[in-house]
């Protein structure tokens, strides 16, 4: 993160608090901003750190190490989440007071700054993780300590913990809609599915295929993995040219991303002439890769800055307030901006900090002021969210080319497709 | 015992090892609490690796970037059989194949792979996590030391082995959890580990194999063994010329030295709950390397002090000053390698040693001659 | 699957310049390494971080010649180059001079030391340009591919990293083999002593030999931003290949490191067309493992005693 975005004005600060209550009327209605405020014996009967005037709640991202890169967006839109929520009065009457803990980029940090914001802090909820290792270390402490996490980030499923809240997509709620519009849109006949070497593009990939060759009839042609950090793909675009696909089919990430991008470009294998969606590929990685060289390329998200609605327009421009002109909002910097809302309104709802009945007031929970729309909690504690497609233009934004009609269920543990 | 006790009084280190005794199952359980004891007993598992390093390195001269690997050997063992013990057929019930890791499941894996089925047993798992790194280790060591690869060829060799372990378990994450690691184990031998009382339980285990495997290396340096191996390092040549065979000497120190990297591993996933191939890639090794190197390369208790240090410096000031993390460590480590080459045990012997010394024999606590020295302080590393 | 011998053809002519290509972004990472680990056995840790040196000094040569109009947006790279490697040098020599010349008789030590520097220097990209990666615009000449048929695609920018590969290895050979500041080089490799005795400066033969190294790592770094990405950490992408390549082949000698590098970079991307890159890149590694097993001083021996 460049520091200078750090201090920030005490100016653009107050004008983004300036902001928050016009966005979130709609949320609260006109009820409860001035009610009274229930005593703090009913609403927090398991100890977590709430006072008749704060409570307490943990960022928990990698601030330091090679994730730096990727989790900064996602500890500002939390942190302005927060300070819209306290600049309307908070929850219950409670201002939140954020404890800010650094990952480090390392899993067993990750999992040891759990503990202690769940024992020493007895923080309410946690807002944090961004890698699926990340989160699978700090999971049994969750489940051991009765913590309550809300993750951001797209992820391959799998997974359904009562003390977590997934407000990024699984991988099914990526997949399938981008694969019917290459299918029906597109004419996309044959893919060619490439990913990095691990968890997430694997799993995606093997949904992905099951999908095209199951459910569409279509047929993979290639599916290809690099290392994590690879960085020459010559080879790996000749085995995709020789294959011909209608459609390359991608989830490589971090720095592999930039060179898998720029490589695809030189070899003339461009947007324009190639078809290729990519599932990794947000306004955060273009800022490395360049827009010339994924101009004309497509990405499945389902959020994308350009999105036009009243809602985002506030967000964009309170986010830019907050954290300068020059912020770039990818698809998980969004969902990581839900969580601190979700949680206000499950908390809200429930009457009560208590992990189990914030829990259980969540599943069903309508969220209309969200950046990306409207979104819904699902039982399984995924949101229902549509999904869109964006075409990137070179400079960088995205213009949304398809939108999912109808919100779509999450589904972790996808049925045939394992 | 007598003997073996003799001979670590007559040279150096006995005190030392009392005082780390004092400091680690005395000092740390009476003023930490459970999570920072904790964070500890982690650090405390690095310190194996240190241990093992300062014998390779600081008397063997054969610096390995590959440590990681052996830390990992016994961190999986350790692991694999934790986890199958989490994945009893009724917690996995709801899978397509019960009683397998969840990960397997996810990767369409529908029985249990031979090379885990041994991991059901504990006493196999213990011999394993002592045997198959010490085993690696010399098949390593033989094939590089006998056609007498050795200093920075062999350290960028042993890097390339870290590159290939972790690539092959990130991309095999059907058989090894993948990129994730083996996580969410919960009980040994239906003892859960994620207690309290257990934390503070394995704490004592680690602490107490510690003090067990620097006593190991005292002792071993201290035999005749010892001094061969120190003059090896430092003249090669003339030991081949005398007539021993150079290899086998250096082949047993590293495998002695990964063996405790084994241990080291399981103790960390203990202590931890999971293991992740992100834990002994490349800049893991390299940070064990550091861990030796601040403490002092020629100095076995040093580098658990070093271990400590590190790694509490991390914590404290990554905390408070992020940005400044970087800049801190980097400077501290290039400050050891060109001011104190022999890390902070090098400095206590000059500089805090003498003035201890010379207090207790004023006080009669120590008599004339039997100052114990380091060896080789005074002569260049290779 | 059938393809048309055209297609065969095609694809056979494309992945050989795909070997080639990678051979030259190998070569071009191991030269300056070769030069400090190959004669002066510096183990510089942070090779990888002189590259992205070169690679924020393009990228700022990029941002300020962006606003002089087209003509900047589309030559930038021709002055970012020389001055990549100017930066760099410059940094490499005030390295050399705070640090690594009182460590030249502790080769081990410059591992642990300029490892440390390393991670000063990422720390410094970081709070300079920030965590996230950056991209200098590839100018539009450099961008596409030559197409002499029209199923063949050679991409351009592999083209000019080939030919500015070409010019700095024989730059490089011309210096250290060909002119009297090599002779010196070599000499006082050889024998510092000797080399003093005879007038050689010897100091500062070390110093420019150093900085030369760190300087083409800076030309790598600037031509990689045209291939790769830009960010704190990128350096550490390279090391291992980069040490490979020149303890595989033979440290102390130049055309080792180009057969090293050539051998490493077909071996694996014809590997990597056939098994994938996950798989091609450890059967890479073990059989360089293997081979240095069997000769434990790479490929080339060097020559001079020690």
């Amino acid at each position: 993160m460049s520091d200078n975005k750090e201090f920030f004005s005490r100016r653009t600060l107050l004008k983004s608090m300036m902001a928050a209550p016009i966005m979130a009327s709609g949320v609260m209605g006109s009820r409860q901003v001035m009610a009274a405020k229930p005593a703090t014996s009913e609403i927090n009967t398991t100890g977590l750190a709430v006072d008749d005037d704060t409570v307490k709640v943990g960022i928990l991202h990698s601030l330091t190490g090679t994730m730096a890169i990727s989790e900064t967006g996602s500890v500002e839109a939390e942190t302005l989440a927060i300070e819209q929520i306290n600049a309307m009065g908070g929850i219950l009457g409670r201002k939140i007071e954020i404890i800010k803990e650094d990952g480090a980029s390392d899993w067993p940090t990750f999992a040891q700054r759990t503990r202690k914001l769940l024992r020493e802090d007895n923080v309410a909820a946690i807002m944090g993780c961004w890698t699926s290792a990340s989160r699978k270390a700090v999971l049994p402490v969750l489940e051991k300590e009765n913590g309550l996490l809300y993750y951001p980030t797209f992820y391959e499923g799998l997974e359904q913990s009562p003390n977590v809240f997934y407000t990024g997509q699984e991988a099914t709620q990526q997949i399938l809609a981008s694969l019917d519009w290459l299918w029906e849109e597109k004419g996309a006949r044959t893919f060619y599915l490439v990913g990095s070497d691990y968890i997430w593009p694997r799993t995606t990939m093997k949904i992905a295929r099951i999908h095209i060759e199951k459910v569409l009839g279509g047929k993979v042609v290639g599916e290809d993995y690099a290392p994590l950090g690879h960085t020459s793909f010559g080879s790996m675009i000749n085995r995709i040219r020789l294959r011909r696909p209608d459609a390359i089919y991608g989830a490589v990430v971090g720095g592999s991303n930039v060179a898998f991008f720029r490589q695809l470009n030189a070899a003339g294998l461009n947007g324009n002439r190639q078809l290729l969606l990519s599932l990794a590929t947000t306004e955060d990685e273009v800022l490395g890769i360049g827009g010339e060289n994924v101009e004309g390329c497509y990405s499945a998200m389902k959020y994308f800055q350009s999105i036009e609605n009243d809602n985002n327009e506030e967000f964009v421009k309170a986010f830019k307030e907050r954290w300068g002109e020059d912020s770039v909002i990818g698809d998980v910097t969004q969902a990581a901006y839900l969580g601190p809302w979700l949680w206000k309104m499950a908390v809200e709802k429930a009457g009560s900090f208590d992990v189990e009945k914030v829990a259980a007031a969540s599943p069903g929970l309508e969220f209309k002021k969200a950046p990306e729309g409207y979104v819904k909690v699902h039982k399984n504690h995924h949101l229902w969210s549509k999904t869109r497609i964006g075409k990137w233009r070179k400079d960088g934004q995205a213009d949304v080319v398809y939108e999912s009609p109808e919100l779509i269920e999450p589904n972790p543990f996808p049925e045939g497709y394992q | 015992m007598n003997n073996f006790l003799s001979l670590i009084a007559e040279k150096r280190g006995l005190p030392g090892v009392l005082i780390l005794a004092l400091v680690l199952l005395v000092l740390f359980p009476l003023t930490m609490d459970i999570n920072n004891l904790n964070l500890a007993g982690r650090f405390l598992a690095f310190a194996f690796v240190a241990v093992g390093i300062a014998l390779s390195w600081g008397y063997g001269g054969m610096l390995s970037l590959g440590q990681g690997v052996f830390f990992g050997i016994g961190g999986y063992a350790m692991a694999m059989f934790l986890k199958l013990e989490a994945s009893d057929p009724e917690s996995t019930a709801a899978q397509t194949t019960p009683g397998i890791p969840d990960f397997m499941d996810w990767n369409q894996i529908t029985s249990l792979p031979w090379f885990w089925e041994p991991f059901h047993s504990f006493t196999f798992t213990v011999l394993a996590i002592l045997i198959v790194p010490t085993i690696v280790a010399a098949l390593i060591g033989f094939a590089l030391f006998t056609r007498r690869v050795t200093g920075v060829f062999f350290a960028i060799i042993t890097q390339a082995l870290v590159t290939i372990a972790t690539i092959l378990i990130v991309g095999q994450q059907g058989f090894t959890g993948g990129a994730n690691g083996i996580t969410d184990l919960r009980t040994l031998m239906g003892w859960d580990i994620r207690t309290d009382d257990a934390l503070f339980t394995l704490y004592y285990i680690s602490a107490v194999l510690l003090i067990g495997c620097v006593i190991l290396g005292l002792w071993l340096l201290s035999t005749k063994y010892g001094s061969i191996l120190t003059a090896l390092r430092d003249r090669e040549d003339r030991i081949r010329f005398s007539g021993y065979n150079v290899a086998y000497f250096k082949v047993f120190i590293f495998a002695v030295s990964a063996m405790m990297s084994g241990i080291g591993g399981a103790m960390f996933t203990l202590q931890v709950g999971f293991m992740s191939p992100s834990l002994i890639g490349i800049i893991p090794s390299i940070e064990f390397v550091i861990f030796a190197a601040v403490g002092g390369r020629l100095s076995l208790v040093g580098a658990v002090y070093g271990a400590l240090i590190v790694g509490y410096a991390k914590v404290m000031f990554a905390e408070a000053y992020p940005e400044l993390w970087l800049f801190l460590i980097g400077s501290v480590f290039i400050a050891v390698v060109m001011f104190a080459p022999y890390g902070l045990a090098g400095l206590y012997d000059k500089y805090a040693r003498p003035h201890i010394q010379r207090f207790m024999r004023e006080k009669g606590w120590l008599k004339d001659g039997a100052s114990p020295t380091l060896p080789s302080a005074s002569t260049e590393a290779k | 699957m059938d393809y048309s011998m055209q297609d065969l053809m095609a694809i056979f002519a494309m992945q050989g310049f795909a070997g080639l290509s990678f051979f030259s972004v190998l070569l071009l990472m191991a030269l300056g390494l070769a030069i400090i680990f190959g004669q002066m056995r510096v183990i510089n840790m942070a090779h990888g971080e002189f590259m992205v040196i070169g690679a924020y000094t393009t990228y700022v040569v990029s941002e300020v010649m962006g606003g002089w109009g087209s003509w900047g947006a589309e030559y930038y790279i021709l002055f970012a180059i020389p001055l990549a490697f100017l930066v760099a040098f410059l940094v490499g020599m005030v390295v050399e001079v705070l640090m690594i010349r009182h460590l030249y008789h502790r080769p081990l030590d410059t591992l642990l030391a300029t490892w440390g520097l390393a991670l000063i220097m990422q720390q410094v990209f970081r709070s300079v340009f920030g965590a996230r990666e950056v991209s200098p615009s590839t100018p539009s000449w450099l961008d596409g591919a030559w197409t002499p048929t029209p199923m063949i695609y050679i991409p351009l920018n592999g083209l000019f990293i080939m030919g500015l590969t070409l010019v700095v290895t024989l730059g490089v050979v011309w210096l250290m083999y060909r002119s009297r500041w090599g002779l010196r080089v070599r000499s006082t490799m050889a024998s510092r002593e000797m080399s003093a005795a005879v007038g050689i400066n010897t100091r500062w033969v070390d110093r420019l030999t150093f900085a030369l190294g760190c300087g083409v790592a800076g030309i790598a770094g600037a031509a990689f931003t045209m291939i790769s990405s830009t960010g704190p950490t990128s350096g550490t992408l390279y090391i291992v290949d980069t040490f490979l390549v020149v303890v595989f082949g033979g440290a102390g000698s130049i055309s080792g490191t180009v057969v090293s590098a050539f051998l490493i970079a077909q071996g694996q991307s014809i590997l990597e067309f056939f098994l994938g890159s996950s798989m091609a890149k450890v059967l890479t590694l073990l059989v360089i493992i293997g081979i240095l097993m069997l000769r434990p001083e790479g490929l080339f021996k060097s020559k001079v005693r020690r």
